[in-house]
């Protein structure tokens, strides 16, 4: 990891008597994109505000570039090297360009500077036919697009995002993340990502902070947190599917085959072409084990064209049935009653054979 | 009827010929009501803006004031100013009882508080986000203010206009605090509540038309600054 | 925000030019009239006075003459009175006579002088249900509308023409307060008058403001010529020992003014050219209780 832009210590916040936040220490590297998740009402935003020093905790320090911040003293340069994208756009009573060159008139830039970059930002973002229109007059998604390009155009130091596409229907949310996920990269500009959506946290993030009632549950990089759930709060949140990177090698009548780690490859139901970069979801309910040729779970021989030899090297009580992860070169967790877990002696260091249809696999595009 | 008709035609005349003493009581009217709505716009606007954007113990209770404040009877302004500029009240030492400055205040009592009101109402009704969306793109404090300021514009000139209403057509004020006098302090509405009691009618009535007219010209114009800032649908 | 700043700043100087043309043709260009120290003078008259325009007359030549500049503060009698006791005035032209020999009794006037009087009239709808045309009095006329319960208007606002007509209700005995037939509009001589030729009732109005009037109501005079019915003006200073405020030179210059020959001899001219006949008798130094006889 590279240095650390922003670090977060200790930090609480207190509204109408709650505590809103408690306890956050967190820290964002250059370059990076880290998605704080939780659900509506787990102080996800709060905590964005405080990031963008939007908001003064009650309690803690926050460090930029590892000097703590002044919020008695010149706020505003700090503030500055920052843009935030809401859920609402936001935009103001005037045209495309003029909301767009809204952030660089505040910082004094001239407007000669000023209007090529914001040429080049409403062309960049499909906007470019827009400038002239009044914002008022935009549909949802040319309106969030502007809302982009406005926090952009300032070419900030942290982009702060929060939910940005939560109001958008669903073919113009996808269009926006696939675009916006390109122009990250492509200016690598480090982002802040709130979002209650576990498939835009796949999507976008390198690292997942977790956040459930002003509290930080678990933060690592995005395989970690949904792979290894450090809690009962957080597996219930993220789910406890098994999310494997990979990349797809073959693809072919609607069966793509990925390869993930060791070598191995998975094969599953999807319509992408080869050389896509992409995560295999794989619910645990979905995976089969079988010791000494007898089969766990509820299916017993299927038409599964997935199976693996593996380790087990954690059982786990999740309510009346159990948590068995395997390693089987790369980590896959399988959920099995009570009945089964006896009958086939389901203990941790036990070889078993794992297995799961093309057709059980979700899989989400990274790129390419 | 035919008093209307005898007014509309009268108001024509007069205002054809260039009645001296009509010209004048409209001028006196457009300056006093005029200084009037610019001196409550000057203080109801930054103060609205205030009690609209800013948290401090006393708020509500500062607000429901200026609430109540919208809606005094120019009779009880005019009195209650009269009380206060009267040679022997407090603040008789400024011998501005009878003029035109007086009624000025007494009009800036009924308008200020209708600025603000309407001020922080339209404030208010901006998202709540937008002052934090604002901030987040590097506004300074005033920079904030400024920008929230113009995106209330078209309630903000209502406030304008509504103030400006408000005063050019009290009576109760400016009869108490300026005395009708001729020459000095008789505007539209004096003058035409005068008539009325004189039985001059036709007069009254034309003198009440020329306001109308005055009132609708000056309101076309910000109606028209305003609509145009209006979106398209 | 430019646009709203720009529209201020239009409304701003749109105030100060018409300040500016308001001020230019306003005071006429006396030909160097003296320079009184203090040229402030507070005159609190009743609106009866106002209305008959005679003071649009008189008060530029008493400027124009003096130097003075006179804020006339037209109310009712009762109002102008309390104006005058609280020191808020500096001379008053009142038409109350009895209230007014109270008033310099209790020490609230001095130089009370008399001016001119004009009459009231007892004015009705010309069917006169309650016979009173041709009654020689004005206590017999209002006896005989009691008496038939015609409906009669009064001002009910405490002006003097209010103060007069109850001095003749008290003189019939009779208390017409609650009667069902006796209304009061709260409002002024004109549109009091407008009110009782709707309701075809009767009132008691002062002369001026019923010749003024006339052509649009459909009143008759039915009692006049009775002294109850005399209507006779004062002027007088406010005692100036009650404030140092008050303007003492310049109330007497306008008492000495109103008593003077040139002035009355406007008073008695008052009114020919419009109505063919004077509206107001100039009185100065006549003897008060002869009057109207």
């Amino acid at each position: 990891m590279s240095e650390a832009i922003l670090r977060l210590e200790d930090i609480a916040l207190r509204r109408s008597g709650g505590l809103v936040l408690s306890d956050i220490s967190l820290e964002l590297y250059r370059d990076e994109m880290l998605t704080l998740l939780g659900p509506n009402g787990s102080g996800k935003s709060t905590l964005l505000h405080v990031i963008g020093l939007l908001r003064r905790p009650n309690h803690g320090t926050i460090y930029f570039h590892g000097q703590p911040v002044p919020w008695d003293g010149d706020l505003l340069s700090l503030r500055r090297r920052m843009a935030t994208v809401f859920q609402q756009p936001l935009l103001l009573d005037t045209t495309v360009a003029g909301n767009v060159a809204l952030g660089l008139r505040l910082r004094g830039v001239s407007n000669a500077e000023a209007q090529p970059r914001v040429g080049s930002w409403l062309d960049r973002l499909g906007i470019a036919s827009l400038a002239g229109r009044s914002a008022r007059q935009l549909s949802g998604g040319e309106a969030q697009r502007v809302s982009l390009a406005r926090a952009l155009v300032i070419e900030p130091e942290v982009l702060l995002l929060d939910e940005p596409f939560k109001e958008l229907d669903t073919p113009t949310r996808e269009a926006l993340v696939e675009e916006l996920k390109g122009v990250l990269q492509e200016t690598r500009t480090t982002t802040v990502f709130v979002t209650h959506d576990r498939t835009e946290a796949l999507r976008l993030s390198d690292r997942v902070a977790v956040l459930h009632n002003g509290h930080l549950l678990q933060t690592g990089t995005t395989e970690e947190v949904f792979n290894r759930p450090a809690s009962h709060e957080v597996a219930a949140f993220v789910g406890v599917e098994t999310i494997l990177p990979g990349r797809i090698i073959a693809a072919q009548d609607g069966v793509a085959t990925v390869e993930v780690a060791d070598g191995r490859a998975l094969a599953v139901a999807s319509e992408l072409p080869a050389g896509m970069r992409v995560l295999v979801c794989i619910r645990p309910e979905d995976v089969t084990l079988y010791a000494d040729g007898a089969a766990g779970s509820t299916s017993a021989q299927s038409s599964a064209r997935n199976r693996f030899p593996g380790r087990i090297t954690q059982v786990q009580q999740r309510g009346s049935l159990y948590s068995i992860l395997v390693d089987c070169g790369f980590p896959l967790a399988a959920l099995v009653t009570k009945q089964s877990l006896v009958e086939l002696n389901l203990v941790p260091g036990r070889q078993v054979e794992a297995s799961f249809k093309a057709t059980a696999a979700h899989v989400i595009q990274r790129g390419s | 009827m035919d008093l209307i008709w005898e007014g509309i035609s009268q108001a024509f005349w007069l205002l054809i010929r260039g009645d001296p003493e009509v010209v004048r009581v409209t001028l006196l009217t457009l300056q006093v009501s005029g200084s009037a709505t610019l001196l409550s716009v000057l203080i109801g606007i930054p103060l609205g803006t205030v009690l609209a954007l800013t948290r401090f113990p006393g708020r509500s209770l500062a607000i429901s004031l200026v609430n109540t404040g919208m809606g005094l009877p120019p009779v009880v302004v005019g009195l209650f100013v009269a009380v206060m500029l009267w040679r022997n009240g407090p603040f008789g030492f400024f011998g501005i009882m009878y003029s035109p400055l007086a009624m000025v205040i007494a009009q800036v009592v009924i308008a200020g508080p209708l600025v603000t009101g309407l001020t922080t109402a339209a404030i208010q009704q901006l998202p709540p986000m937008l002052r934090l969306q604002i901030e987040a793109l590097g506004a300074s404090r005033w920079q904030m203010v400024l920008l929230l300021m113009r995106e209330a514009k078209l309630p903000l000139l209502a406030a304008l206009i509504a103030g400006f209403g408000g005063v050019v057509s009290e009576i109760g004020a400016s009869m108490m605090v300026g005395g009708n006098i001729l020459g000095q302090t008789r505007v539209l509405t004096t003058a035409t509540a005068m008539e009325v009691s004189k039985g001059n009618f036709g007069l009254a009535m034309a003198l009440g038309i020329i306001l109308l007219v005055v009132a609708y010209l000056v309101n076309l114009v910000f109606t028209m600054a305003q609509q145009r800032g209006r979106p398209q649908p | 925000m430019k646009k709203l700043a720009v529209l201020i700043a239009l409304f701003g100087i749109l105030s100060m030019a018409c300040a500016g043309i308001a001020a230019g043709p306003g005071a006429p260009s006396a030909a160097n009239p003296p320079k009184p120290a203090n040229p402030d003078l507070i005159l609190a008259t009743t609106t009866s006075t106002q209305d008959s325009g005679l003071l649009d007359v008189i008060i530029p030549m008493f400027e124009q003459q003096t130097g003075y500049k006179v804020k006339t503060i037209a109310v009712g009698t009762g109002a102008a009175m309390t104006m005058g006791e609280r020191g808020e005035a500096d001379v008053l032209l009142v038409h109350a006579p009895d209230s007014e020999v109270k008033f310099v009794k209790d020490g609230h006037g001095i130089n009370r002088q008399l001016v001119m009087h004009n009459d009231f009239i007892i004015v009705g709808p010309a069917a006169d249900s309650a016979k009173i045309k041709g009654v020689k009095t004005a206590k017999e006329a209002l006896q005989k509308i009691a008496g038939a319960k015609a409906v009669f208007i009064s001002r009910g606002d405490n002006s003097g023409t209010e103060q007069l007509e109850k001095k003749i209700w008290k003189l019939t005995g009779i208390d017409p307060a609650n009667q069902s037939w006796y209304q009061q509009t709260g409002q002024g001589m004109g549109a009091t008058l407008n009110v009782a030729s709707d309701k075809a009732a009767y009132t008691i109005s002062d002369r001026a403001t019923y010749l003024a009037t006339k052509s649009r109501t459909s009143l008759d005079i039915l009692v006049e010529g009775d002294k109850d019915l005399v209507n006779i003006y004062h002027v007088m200073q406010v005692n100036p020992q009650k404030s140092a405020k008050i303007n003492a030179d310049g109330a007497k210059a306008f008492v000495d003014f109103m008593v003077s020959k040139s002035t009355q001899d406007t008073v008695a001219k008052f009114g020919v050219d419009k109505f063919g006949q004077a509206l107001f008798f100039a009185d100065a130094g006549k003897d008060e209780t002869k009057l109207g006889q």
